[in-house]
Formats: structure tokens, C-alpha cells, sequence
């Protein structure tokens, strides 16, 4: 405890739900204003810049449509992570498994011949399965082997990225694509019906919105949202309690994997309909949405809230690069700097500031009560 | 070709691709002994590499890039150490956000830079003396840029460093137990500053050779994921500077079969071989169960004196 | 600042006390640790800390080795104020301090971990040049230790001798000892009374942190009490008696003996025959134990930490694997059963490590309480948790055990550590279970709680349960138990009952040394 003045700065040891609230918008707003120097670098003046930001996403009809359509895969993605840090699995790995989804919905759509009615949620079907499957080797391996899921999660994005690549200029290669490296487009009934005039592609961001509340209810109503919160919160704990990890562990990944895999299957689709090179599939939506899950602390239904920040930031970038002319990459730079802040204002969360009492006041020092 | 210009050559080729490999993965293990991971080192190596160009280009001289390349890594090595010391935040977060800030930056400012060729590149240099042995002289001691054998020679230091000496108990001690270190009386925070700086340092030196030496221009995600394979390469090395080299050895050669196998197998296949690799030799690693016997006990834990 | 501040060393060393705290204030989230505390040490001499868990005598004695910033009050050492914020000042003006929880680096060497942070050590292989010095303190107090083993070898007496060489050859003149008995075999604790002593006679000052009233008394010269962060007093260890010192610690008269009814033993609850167990290392830590208890008994395991209780246990509890031998509950072969087909076979375990195994921190009471039973009825229905009968049951619980927390919502982490046991007891106890594997389960409690959580377990032997009570603190097995094993090694060294015990027997078996032949 120490005296400022009229005030006291004190620990505490839970933060209060404002204080986590308040100290997240802080860190949001304080990457914003770093971010500016950016602008200023280019010679842009970042009023303007926000300015320019603001009207070409919240301002228009366009822009918020544009801002619901990145929010999907951020959504879809940014659900799936929240479960598996709440089991304190670090799911690297949401931009491979979402590629993952890519890359199964593309088959069934090119190859499976299924009758026109089936194809879609045979397309979901084995784009969760694919995820699954991408996001299940990581917590084998770490099971079996012991080896460092953030290092598994990533090396599989990069095996992902390059079985996409050698896809679309190999094997899969589209014949009425010329020398380009992608698919051949979708038959029109492997595609998502998008909200007129827009890319938004409903059906999935609806899909999204359910699976946030179905997973919130998992972890607060059922056995086995409860033997992952204690798997996650002490691993001690959960084998005295003897709960099979392995057994939770597999079961998160099998969802967090497959949540993303369905963010690439909607980006299939409903904004691509072909497959084509990694980077502009995702754009690094299985990244941003780590930091997604991350604002939300865990909460899927928080999700939805920071999935649309996000995409607002990923709205921002096309403004930026199409009116400022400046690169997209903005976008990353932002969000290392929103990340930054974040944590490092985690710290700032356990203490709080209140006004000095008078007894305190009147012996100089602060007094005793804390709680 | 006879067999033993066959293994010369695929040394050779093996170390030169190792050499950023080795750089960083001695950085890493410097920072990871005393207790701190930094999973940053993608960001480090390529704000390194496209530091080391801009500055080689405009100056024309590729020794000041590499300077400031090492400058810069250090310094986002210090960022890290900030938020991961001072600010006790995860390390592993803290980490990922460099790796997604440095990846941004170096794109957004290498925009202008991109695909130019380098005007004057690292030269290679024959070590007098040492590359007249027999067979390990041609393998080792020639046809590289002074960065490979200042790289080989900083392992042997290291471990001399981290084994033999007063520092090297310190630093060791730190990342075992910090609560023994600072009741002892040493700084943990400066320690952990010290070896996280240092360990950028080298991360930043790592992505400098790519871009001066290596492959002299600037492409954007040039690193291609290869701070991630020096993660797993400090593990795999067992936290040992020593062993460090034949673990970038190792992966080096994998990375040149990639292209000496074009035409078999289709090169996007060849190109995922070191990171299936890299998931590969941590199973064997452990399935030997050996995985934990080396790391320092406090790893990724941050340290703040016993306060309740 | 003050008038005192002049005072100088060159005065009758006798009059200047070697510290002197003067009002010192220390307080942490919730609690005031240490409120104006006053204290001096003089030099030559033994003295003692005494009071209960959490009175604020080992904050204290971080206050004064630079580990915490007190809000207030001034230090003075030999005269002088000092200002001490890190341990390297501390080390500095030649005061040692022996942690409870050892300050060693178990993978180092005994050399090596005295080199750490030696002014004076050469860069070049700083471990060699401290051994010499090692060899020659150790010859001058008694403290033999190999100064090339690996630390992690040594038992935990040695690392003790460890930890006071450390101390000795940074020329500590002021030694602090927290809770350093809590390892040691009665006669190991001798041993060091003696090093201390010897301390003592070359001038040094010694502090004693302890709760234990007749160590104190054995060893000390001068006793400090302390409760609830206050001094009580400050008292000539000769011209005191245990029952006043007991008030002072309390406040209040305190009853030595627990009211204990005979025992009754019924069938069968546990039966280990030659169980053999592995430690973390892959050494055998349990060889080849044999031993029954029975319903309505409390069978004590006393011995010094690290001779295999905690795998004992484990492999009880369904923890660790038993590589040989068998294990039965009630009469059910439970031999490598997992934990849960122990719980299920109505055995009950109170686990050694609280925070880190008996409860999940960042959870709520009412989600704590169900630990273990979440799986079945009546929390359970299918894949869905009864979230109305977890909160009903959860009520009843806070209610039965007087479990003191704000709500069945609040985070099990800012409960004190004995209401953190009482919910531990109310889960584990709530099934009537015929066997219940309770290691350590007063340790760091305060009086009130250590007797609330004795009581529970007497109380539930006396309803027809078995105990197994693991414990380091020969007091409380002598107190519980009916009878009385000791673990040496993985062996166990031999079972008296508790009406038969001698002391002096049990301390050799603790020491290893057997005079008559095991019995199971």
C-alpha cells in the first residue's frame, strides 16, 4: 500500500470485473495511439487517419458489412482458442487447422459429386473433421511425447500452408485456371447465400454465433466444461480429483480445431469458392484470433464482442491500404501492439487506487483495511 | 564426384544454412537458461534481417548492417524482457506479440525494399590455418562469411561461459531457482535483462546473415518460420551451446536435401520436411525422456520476490 | 535524523545490540503482518521466535534480511541505521538466514551453490576455490558435507548444513533459522542445538523462528513472542515455563491433550502387503512396506521428510504406480486402481500439497466442494452438471465445517489456509469414508484450525473410519495416533502403539537405526 496524496494504491487479489473491463479498453486505446506514430511515419496525420479509418468502416453500410464479414473466421476461430487456453492448451495452431477446413470443404466441392442439397454440410461436415483431426496430433503429442504444444500447433501450420501450396500447383490444380495456382471454382451449389449486396455470408456467422453460446454452456453446465476448467486451472488438482487429461485435452482440441476449421470452410464457401494460396485464405486470421480470445479472457460469449473489435481492425487494414495507400501489414503491427498492452497491463489490474480514508490521512500512511 | 566432396559439400551447404540457425539457437538458450522463453525470435530474426539490409543498402557496407541488424534484435529482445520481467506477463503471449509486431514492421517498412538485391554482399573468407586440415578444413573453415566461424567459435565460448564460470553459475542459478539466486544477492531482473538482450542480440545477428550473406535482398517473411525451428532447437539441444551445433548442423542439411531433391518430389512437399522434422525429433526427444532433465526448473516462470 | 544515529560502535560492544528494530511495519493484501514491532538481538546469544503460524515471525525476519520493504520503522545493526531492500545489503552487513524452504539450487553442487554470489570468488572455476573453505568451517562447527555432491542427493539435514555453511563463509555474524527442526530427527535437531551453541560461544547472534514450545525451551537464551503481527513479550528462557508461554502464543489457556476415546478397532480399511514404490528419479522410494490399519484406528507414519511418505501415499491415493506388491481397501484389491476407482472404493485422501493438488485456486467454494464427485449423482445427470443441488449441498458444507468464506461463488485462493483445509475435510469426509490418507494435515495451520481439523479426523475414526495420518511433526502423531509406524528409507522401521511409545526408540527408527525387529 502507498500513499499518493489523497489517494491509496493497494493489491488486490481478485480484479474486479470493471477493472478488468476498463484496463482492456486502456490497452486498446493506448495501441491506438502508438499505432499513430505509424502514420505520422508516413507522413499521414493520424487524426486524419482515424478519421479516414471511422468513416470508411463504421461509416457506411459497406463498412460495417465489411467489418461483420472479418469478424466470422475471428469469431469461428477466436471461440475455439477460448476453450482450449481455458484448458490452458496453447492452440497455436488455428491458422493450419483452419486451412485444414479449407482444404476438405474444397474437396468434397470439386470431387464428391454429392447431390446439390448435401454438398454444404457435407462441406462443414468434413471441414470440422479435418480441423479436428489437425488440432487432436498436437495434444497426442503432447500426451504421448511431451513435446511443447506451441511448437507442434505452429509446425503444423507451416505443414498446413505448404500441403495448401503444393494442392493448388499440384494435383488440385484448376484446368480453366490457366498458369494460375488455384482450383477450379465451385459448382454454384457448394456456395453460402451472402446478405445481398454484401460479402457477409450469414449462414456462417449464424453457425458462429450459436457455437459461441453452445460452448459457453459446456463450460459452465456440464461435467465436462468442469473437468476442463480444473484441468486447465491445476493439473495437481485434476489428477487427485482423477480426471483423464488426455482424454479433455483431446476432446478441446477436437472442438477448438474443428471451430476453426469451420472458419475456413465459411471463407470457402462464401468468399473464395476455390482454393487458393495460404496467404489469401486467411490473411492471419488463426493468429489475430489468439489475441481475440485472449481480450476475452476466456469467455466465448466475450468473443463475440472482441471478434468484432478485431474485425473492425481487419476493416481498418483495407481502408488503410486501398485509401491511405499504406501496406496491410498495419493490421499486424496493430495487433502485437494491442497484444503488448494487454498483457503487459495485467499487472495493472491487481492493484486499485481509492481515496485515502480520514484515519489514514491523519496518521500519513496506510492503514490496514483491505478487504 | 567422389564421396568425400559429396559429404564436403553437404557440410558445407548444411552450415551455411545452419549458420542463422545456430546464431539464434545460442540466443535462445542463453535467455531460456536463466529462466526466461522467447518465443519471440521469428519477430527478432526478421526486424534483424530487414534492419541489417536497409542499413547494407543505403550504407554500402554490409558489416554496419549487421551491426544494427544485432542492434535491433537486441532491442526487441529488450521489450520482451520488459514485459516478461518487469511486468511478469506470460511469457508466452508476450513472446507470440513480438513474433506478430516484428513480422508487421519489418512488412510495413520493407515495402519499398522488396525484391531489390543487395548491392554489396557479406564476402566469404578462408580462415587461414584451419582451413588446410584435412577434410573438416574445406567442411568448416572456408567458403563462408565470417559470421559461420564467429557463430562456431561463440558456442565453444558459451559453453565455456555457462560451464566454467562464476557468471555461468549465476545465470544457470537463475534459471533453476531465482528465489535462491536473489536471496544469495543477485539481481535476477538484471540477469534476465542481461541474457534476454543478449539472446535478441544474437536473434537479430541470425536474421542479418539471411539478408547480407545468405540470400543478399530483402523479400518480406523471408525468415519462413525459422525462429520457430530454433524453439524447437534449443529444446533439442538440451539447453547446450555444444550440442546447439549439430542440432543447426542437422536442420541445415535438412533444409539443403529440400533443394537438392527438386524433381523427385514436388518442392512445396520438400519445403514442410525441417518443421515435420522439428515435430519429429521433440517426439524422439520425448520418448527418451529426457525432455525435462535439462530445462532449467524455473523456465517460463517469472519471478517477483514472495510477496502473497 | 535522530539522536540515537550517532551512537558508534567503538561504545561497550555489550551495550550496543546487534539489531535493533525499531516500530517495523509489514503488511500484505488483508492482513497487517507485522504492526510497530520492536525487537533487539545481542550478540552470543540464542533467540528464540516463538508463536503460532501466520504471527508474523518469519516476516519479520525477511523484513530484516531485505526480502520485504516494511511501510515503516527503522533498522539499526550494531548500532548503526541500516537500510536493507535486498538481500545482498543484508549479506553485506553480515547477516545470514536459513530459509525454511531451502535457498538451494538442487541441481548444483554443493560448491557451487556456496560460490553463488560470493564476493571474492574467482571467474575460472569459482566452485573449486570455495571447497577448501567449505572443509574448514564445517571442521570448525561440526557440519560435515561433501562440498562436489550434487545437492539434490544430500537429505534434508545435510542441505540444512548446507544452507548454514552458505551463511557462515559470507562471515555471517547474525544467523537466522527458520523452522529448522521441521527436517530433522530428534537427534539431528541435537546436533544442531550444539552447532549453535558453538555459534554462540564465538559471538555470533542467532535467531530461532519455531512454534514448538519445548525446542524453544531447550535451546534458546532470550524468547520473543509474537501474535498476530504484535510482539506479546520478550522473555529469559529460564525464568519461563512452557504454560506461559502457551498463553502468550494463544491469549488464552490452552488444553495440551485432546480428548481421545479408546479405540475400537473393526475390520480391515487398508492392507499393504510388500509394496514397492519409484520417486520422480526412478529410485525406489517405498521397498517392500507392509501395513494394516483398521476401522476406528488412526495409524500415525512418523518419520523425517523425503523417506518415501509422499510416495506411500500417492500410491495409495491412486497417484503413482506401485511397481510391486498389493494394495486392498476394505477388503476390495485396489493395487495401481486410478485414483478415481480409489475414491470410489470409499477411501478419502487430504492431500500433502493443498493448493496445488487439493484444490483448484482459481475455482469457486461450491465447485471445490464437488471435486471428485462432479462425475456422479447427485451432481451429475447424464453430461450435465445439477447446478441447484451443487449449491445446496455447498451451503450445508460452509455450514457443518464453519468453512469462513464470503460466499459458495468465492475463488477458493482468497480463502485463509485453514478454511482452505476445512473444505478439503468437508469434501473428503462427506462420504463416510471407511479409509482416509491424510498427509500433513495441520501443517501451517494456526492453533485454532490445526485443533478444528484434529478434531475432524478423531471424530470420524470414532464413527468407524481408518486414518492413515502422515505426519512430520512427531507431536501431533503422538497426539492422534493409536498407533505408531516409522518410515526410514521406504522401510518402515518399526509399529508400536501409541500407549507403548518411547520417544527416545522412535527417534532412532527416524534415524535410521533399528533395535527390535519390524512388525507390520
Amino acid at each position: 500500500m502507498t500513499r499518493l496524496g489523497p489517494l491509496v494504491v493497494e493489491r488486490r487479489l481478485a480484479p474486479s470485473r470493471a477493472a478488468v473491463i476498463g484496463v482492456s479498453v486502456l490497452a486498446v486505446v493506448l495501441a491506438l495511439l502508438v499505432a499513430a506514430l505509424i502514420f505520422w511515419g508516413y507522413g499521414v496525420n493520424p487524426w486524419q487517419a482515424y478519421a479516414t479509418i471511422a468513416r470508411g468502416t463504421l461509416g457506411s453500410r459497406h463498412g460495417l458489412m465489411e467489418i461483420l464479414r472479418r469478424a466470422i473466421p475471428l469469431l469461428l476461430c477466436g471461440v475455439g482458442l477460448a476453450l482450449a487456453f481455458r484448458a490452458r492448451f496453447w492452440n497455436i495452431g488455428a491458422e493450419g487447422q483452419l486451412l485444414a477446413g479449407a482444404v476438405a470443404a474444397s474437396g468434397v466441392a470439386l470431387f464428391s459429386r454429392l447431390p446439390a442439397p448435401w454438398l454444404l454440410p457435407a462441406m462443414f461436415g468434413a471441414g470440422f473433421l479435418a480441423g479436428a483431426l489437425w488440432g487432436i496430433i498436437p495434444a497426442l503429442l503432447q500426451a504421448r511425447f511431451a513435446v511443447n504444444e506451441v511448437i507442434s500447433t505452429l509446425m503444423m501450420n507451416y505443414i498446413m500452408i505448404y500441403i495448401v501450396e503444393w494442392l493448388i500447383h499440384g494435383p488440385w490444380k484448376g484446368g480453366t485456371m490457366r498458369g494460375f495456382a488455384y482450383t477450379d471454382f465451385f459448382p454454384s451449389a457448394a456456395q453460402l447465400p451472402l446478405l445481398p449486396g454484401t460479402r457477409v455470408h450469414w449462414p456462417t456467422l449464424v453457425l458462429g454465433l450459436a457455437l459461441a453460446g453452445v460452448v459457453a454452456l459446456v463450460l459452465t453446465r456440464t461435467r465436462l466444461g468442469y473437468e476442463v476448467r480444473v484441468v486447465g486451472e491445476s493439473t495437481g488438482a485434476a489428477r487427485y480429483a482423477g480426471i483423464n487429461s488426455l482424454q479433455v485435452m483431446v476432446w478441446v482440441m477436437l472442438v477448438s480445431g474443428g471451430l476453426a476449421a469451420l472458419a475456413g470452410v465459411g471463407e470457402m464457401a462464401g468468399i473464395h469458392y476455390r482454393l487458393r494460396s495460404p496467404t489469401h485464405i486467411s490473411m492471419g486470421y488463426g493468429y489475430t484470433a489468439i489475441i481475440v480470445a485472449w481480450l476475452a479472457r476466456g469467455n466465448p460469449l466475450a468473443v463475440i464482442l472482441t471478434s468484432f473489435l478485431f474485425g473492425l481492425i481487419f476493416a481498418a487494414g483495407d481502408t488503410v491500404r486501398v485509401v491511405l495507400r499504406m501496406p496491410f501489414q498495419f493490421v499486424s503491427v496493430l495487433n502485437g501492439l494491442i497484444l503488448f498492452f494487454l498483457i503487459g497491463s495485467e499487472m495493472l489490474m491487481q492493484w486499485r487506487v481509492r481515496i485515502a480514508t480520514k484515519e489514514e490521512r491523519w496518521t500519513g500512511k496506510a492503514g490496514s483495511s483491505a478487504s | 564426384m567422389d564421396w568425400q566432396s559429396w559429404v564436403i559439400g553437404i557440410v558445407g551447404r548444411a552450415l551455411a544454412f545452419g549458420t542463422p540457425l545456430l546464431w539464434a539457437t545460442l540466443g535462445e538458450v542463453s535467455a531460456e537458461r536463466s529462466g526466461v522463453v522467447n518465443l519471440g525470435v521469428e519477430g527478432m530474426m526478421i526486424l534483424g534481417a530487414f534492419s541489417a539490409f536497409a542499413v547494407a543498402q543505403t550504407t554500402g557496407h554490409p558489416g554496419v548492417g549487421v551491426l544494427v541488424g544485432a542492434a535491433v534484435g537486441g532491442a526487441a529482445a529488450f521489450l520482451h524482457a520488459f514485459m516478461s520481467v518487469t511486468l511478469r506477463a506470460n511469457q508466452y503471449v508476450s513472446g507470440l506479440a513480438l513474433t506478430i509486431f516484428g513480422l508487421g514492421l519489418a512488412g510495413l517498412l520493407g515495402r519499398g525494399w522488396e525484391g531489390a538485391p543487395l548491392r554489396q554482399a557479406l564476402p566469404a573468407v578462408t580462415v587461414p590455418g584451419l582451413s588446410q586440415i584435412p577434410v573438416l578444413g574445406p567442411m568448416l573453415f572456408q567458403g563462408h562469411t565470417v559470421l559461420t566461424y564467429v557463430g562456431l567459435f561463440l558456442a565453444v565460448v558459451l559453453w565455456i561461459l555457462l560451464w566454467k564460470t562464476r557468471w555461468g553459475v549465476v545465470v544457470r542459478s537463475v534459471g533453476e531457482s531465482p528465489a535462491t539466486a536473489d536471496a544469495m544477492g543477485i539481481s535476477v531482473f538484471r540477469v534476465r535483462y542481461f541474457t534476454v538482450t543478449f539472446g535478441g542480440v544474437l536473434a537479430g545477428i541470425a536474421g542479418a546473415y539471411l539478408s547480407v550473406a545468405y540470400r543478399p535482398a530483402w523479400t518480406e517473411g523471408m525468415t519462413a518460420g525459422m525462429g520457430w525451428i530454433v524453439i524447437a532447437l534449443t529444446i533439442f539441444s538440451g539447453w547446450d551451446p555444444l550440442r546447439a551445433v549439430g542440432g543447426a548442423l542437422l536442420f541445415g542439411a535438412l533444409y539443403h536435401l529440400s533443394f537438392r531433391l527438386q524433381g523427385l518430389v514436388p518442392p512445396e512437399l520438400l519445403k514442410l520436411m525441417p518443421y515435420a522434422s522439428a515435430i519429429l525429433v521433440l517426439a524422439l526427444v520425448g520418448l527418451r525422456g529426457t525432455w525435462r532433465r535439462g530445462a532449467p526448473a524455473a523456465l517460463g516462470q517469472p519471478y517477483a520476490r514472495g510477496e502473497r | 535524523m535522530l539522536a540515537q544515529a550517532g551512537t558508534s560502535g567503538n561504545e561497550d560492544r555489550d551495550l550496543v545490540p546487534l539489531v535493533l528494530l525499531q516500530d517495523i511495519t509489514k503488511s500484505f493484501p488483508g492482513v497487517v503482518a507485522n504492526d510497530r514491532v520492536s525487537w533487539e538481538l545481542r550478540s552470543g546469544e540464542v533467540h528464540a521466535m516463538l508463536g503460532e503460524n501466520g504471527a508474523g515471525k518469519t516476516t519479520l525476519m525477511n523484513v530484516l534480511y531485505g526480502l520485504y520493504r516494511p511501510e515503516s520503522g527503522r533498522i539499526l545493526i550494531r548500532g548503526k541505521p541500516a537500510v536493507i531492500s535486498s538481500p545482498r545489503d543484508a549479506i553485506a552487513l553480515g547477516i545470514g538466514m536459513v530459509h525454511q524452504h531451502f535457498k538451494l539450487v538442487l541441481a548444483h553442487t554443493v560448491a557451487e551453490n556456496v560460490a553463488l554470489g560470493l564476493k571474492g570468488t574467482p571467474f575460472w572455476a569459482p566452485a573449486r576455490s570455495v571447497e577448501r573453505r567449505i572443509l574448514a568451517l564445517a571442521a570448525q562447527y561440526g557440519l560435515s558435507v561433501d562440498p562436489r555432491a550434487q545437492v539434490w542427493e544430500l537429505s534434508a539435514g545435510e542441505q540444512q548444513r548446507v544452507e548454514i555453511l552458505k551463511a557462515l563463509v559470507r562471515g555471517a555474524e547474525i544467523l537466522i533459522l527458520d523452522e529448522p527442526t521441521s527436517v530433522l530427527t530428534p537427534q539431528e535437531a541435537q546436533e544442531l542445538f550444539k552447532v549453535l551453541s558453538r555459534m554462540k560461544a564465538e559471538g555470533h547472534g542467532v535467531v530461532f523462528i519455531s512454534h514448538k514450545l519445548s525446542e524453544v525451551m531447550e535451546c534458546a537464551d532470550q524468547i520473543t513472542v509474537m501474535r498476530r503481527g504484535r510482539v506479546v513479550g520478550t522473555v529469559r528462557a529460564g525464568e519461563t515455563s512452557k504454560v506461559e508461554l502457551a498463553r502468550m502464543m494463544v491469549g488464552r489457556d490452552v488444553v495440551f491433550q485432546l480428548a481421545k476415546g479408546a479405540c475400537s478397532s473393526g475390520e480391515e480399511a487398508l492392507r499393504v502387503d510388500q509394496l514397492w514404490v519409484r520417486s520422480d528419479r526412478g529410485i525406489p522410494a517405498v521397498r517392500g512396506v507392509s501395513l494394516r490399519v483398521c476401522r476406528g484406528e488412526i495409524l500415525g507414519i512418523a518419520g523425517v521428510a523425503g523417506n518415501g511418505q509422499r510416495e506411500l501415499v500417492e500410491a495409495l491415493a491412486g497417484l503413482r504406480r506401485a511397481d510391486r506388491g498389493r494394495v486392498e481397501m476394505t477388503g476390495r484389491d485396489v493395487t495401481n486402481a486410478s485414483a478415481r476407482a480409489v475414491a470410489n472404493a470409499s477411501a478419502a485422501h487430504v492431500p500433502e500439497e493443498r493448493l496445488r493438488m487439493g484444490v483448484v485456486p482459481g475455482m469457486s467454494v461450491e465447485d471445490n466442494l464437488i471435486l471428485k464427485r462432479h462425475h456422479r449423482s447427485p451432481f451429475s445427470r447424464g453430461p450435465l452438471l445439477h447446478l441447484g443441488r451443487i449449491r445446496k449441498v455447498a451451503s450445508a458444507a460452509i455450514e457443518e465445517y464453519g468453512i469462513v468464506a464470503p460466499g459458495p461463488r468465492t475463488p477458493v485462493k482468497l480463502l485463509s489456509g485453514g478454511n482452505i483445509q476445512k473444505l478439503i475435510l468437508a469434501r473428503e469426509l462427506s462420504g463416510e469414508p471407511a479409509l482416509i490418507l491424510a498427509s500433513h494435515p495441520t501443517y501451517g495451520l494456526d492453533v485454532g484450525a490445526t485443533e478444528q481439523v484434529r478434531r475432524f479426523l478423531l471424530h470420524r475414526r470414532d464413527r468407524g473410519g481408518g486414518v492413515l495420518l502422515v505426519s512430520e511433526d512427531l507431536e501431533e502423531i503422538l497426539t492422534l495416533a493409536d498407533r505408531i509406524a516409522v518410515l526410514f528409507r521406504g522401510e518402515i522401521m518399526g509399529t508400536v502403539s501409541a500407549a507403548e511409545a518411547d520417544l527416545e526408540e522412535i527417534g532412532m527408527w527416524m534415524a535410521g537405526e533399528r533395535r527390535r525387529a519390524p512388525q507390520a
